[in-house]
């Protein structure tokens, strides 16, 4: 079972009170009919399926409700951060850093 | 190699089984091959098999991170059944089933292939219309499937509970006679065994690193943790990883990764006679030869690549099961797995030639890659030897998802595949 910090209730709780929105900063194209189809395909079905540390949107359905997004590493499983959606991308080197045990 | 016969088994009984072979050699890599598979699960070591045998290419490696099988191969609920609503499914998966009728005397290897039929549940009005559509659909194509009444159901698969007051009531189901099970572990072993009887080298604990391409832009062959080896062709199945090989040649793929859990129980008599697969309620069980009830249900929300998957969702699977099944509520679990599973938007693989010249993709087998792997396998073997794809597996291009020409098995299937 993940434990999942909402950044909104700044609670950590059980992954059955949240559902995944797959991955994060995926902008809609501001000008939609200005695509080509390869500009389509990549918005609506290549993800970048990292193997590794991923940035990801999640709801907190059965809480406040609202999206969030974290970054995890999908090979432990293991959250290195959640913020509010809209924030900027943080910056992955320090989230690694800080999450290293120290030597 | 030893040919495996009543003969054969008699005299090693009779000398105490001191004198069996063993079914394939330890490999090291050569520099070159002529073809290289990444990943030897079912579908690589099929391909390896059918390329040997049916287009006598036979300087072909395939490599492994892992052990042979030791991916989905070895982590799946071992379920066959063809019966899909588009016609280009039903074409693939058919021609794996009829594959597999006479996999184990063409291999002289028994991987167990047992029709005991499935039955796919219908609990709502909704499943109802579905799946008697995809009867319909199915028997246009040739691929046998019909209408089971509630009681039709009990009679087919005894521990089914049809009391109509149960929390998922049984309205009927569709049956596909054809379909069964097969021995996951004796298909990869089977196909190696088969494929290195005919000059294939299997590299196992050898993680492929990156595909290296030539100047030219064609594939050059792929770096491993034993050095470069250099490749005239080489074809991807490698499941769950398949989007990080295929990214080091730089080819993005539309695929996420899930982990799809399955569980067994404790082993006990015989006591279910088919597989059973309910939609609705989101679960499948079958009772494997050693007595296991094995039972499957959908991947987890999430993507990873960490081949465990939460318990919440074995917890909602087991609840499925003793729903349906109130007779095995006091059975024990035995132990449960992950397997990291390939999804791609539409719910249908993508198998055969990608932009970089002489590179092949055979993945996006989502949850159901298992009872496609001799078709799967034969297919690609086509694919790579004549560098076309062959008439069944056509349509299941890369390009569908830039042109829009998906074969939409998603939204067809409703939930498990």
């Amino acid at each position: 079972m993940l434990l999942i910090h909402c950044p909104y209730c700044n609670e950590t709780l059980p992954e059955a009170e949240f559902t995944y929105a797959g991955e994060a900063h995926i902008v809609r194209p501001p000008d939609p009919s200005a695509l080509s189809d390869d500009e389509w395909e990549g918005f609506l079905f290549i993800r970048s399926n990292v193997r590794g540390p991923h940035y990801e949107r999640w709801r907190h359905m059965h809480g406040c409700g609202r999206f969030f997004n974290a970054v995890r590493d999908t090979v432990s499983d293991r959250f290195l951060t959640t913020y509010p959606a809209g924030q900027p991308r943080p910056d992955l080197a320090s989230l690694t850093a800080a999450s290293e045990p120290s030597k | 190699m030893t040919r495996f016969s009543a003969f054969s088994l008699v005299r090693n009984a009779l000398t105490g089984h001191k004198h069996w072979t063993e079914q394939w050699p330890e490999s090291q890599p050569r520099a070159e091959y002529d073809v290289v598979i990444v990943g030897a699960g079912g579908h690589g070591l099929g391909a390896a098999y059918y390329l040997a045998r049916e287009h006598g290419i036979t300087n072909v490696a395939v490599i492994d991170k892992g052990w042979l099988g030791g991916g989905n191969t070895g982590r799946n609920t071992t379920i066959i059944r063809s019966n899909y609503l588009y016609d280009e499914s039903a074409r693939l998966f058919d021609h794996a089933v009829d594959l597999w009728e006479n996999l184990s005397q063409e291999l002289n290897y028994n991987v167990m292939y047992s029709r005991r039929g499935v039955l796919m549940l219908a609990h709502n009005v909704h499943d109802v219309q579905s799946f008697k559509r995809h009867i319909h659909s199915n028997r246009l194509n040739g691929v046998d499937n019909r209408w089971l009444t509630t009681q039709e159901c009990k009679d087919y698969c005894p521990p089914l509970n049809i009391s109509p007051d149960a929390r998922y009531p049984v309205m009927g189901g569709a049956l596909q006679e054809r379909a069964g099970t097969a021995r996951h572990d004796a298909v990869a072993w089977g196909y190696a065994r088969a494929a290195a009887a005919r000059g294939v080298d299997i590299i196992q604990n050898c993680p492929v690193t990156a595909i290296r391409r030539n100047p030219d832009g064609s594939v050059a062959g792929v770096e491993t943790a034993k050095g470069f080896i250099k490749a005239k062709k080489v074809a991807v199945s490698a499941a769950g990883n398949t989007s990080v090989v295929m990214d080091s040649a730089g080819v993005r793929l539309p695929l996420e990764s899930y982990p799809l859990q399955a569980l067994v129980s404790e082993p006990v008599k015989s006591c279910f006679p088919c597989v059973v697969m309910s939609n609705a309620v989101h679960a499948y069980i079958s009772q494997s030869d050693k007595g296991e009830l094995v039972i499957g249900s959908g991947t987890d929300q999430y993507t990873s690549y960490s081949q465990r998957g939460g318990l919440p969702l074995i917890e909602h699977t087991i609840a499925a099961i003793t729903e349906v099944f109130p007779i095995f509520n006091r059975m024990r679990m035995l132990r449960k797995w992950g397997g990291i599973v390939d999804v791609t938007p539409d719910r249908s693989a993508i198998l055969g030639k990608t932009p970089v010249k002489g590179l092949y993709v055979n993945c996006g087998w989502g949850t159901g890659g298992f009872k496609a792997t001799p078709g799967a396998a034969h297919v690609l073997a086509w694919t790579v030897a004549k560098d076309e794809p062959h008439p069944i597996n056509a349509p299941f291009t890369l390009d569908r998802f830039r042109t829009g020409r998906l074969i939409d098995e998603a939204a067809a299937a409703a939930v498990a595949h």
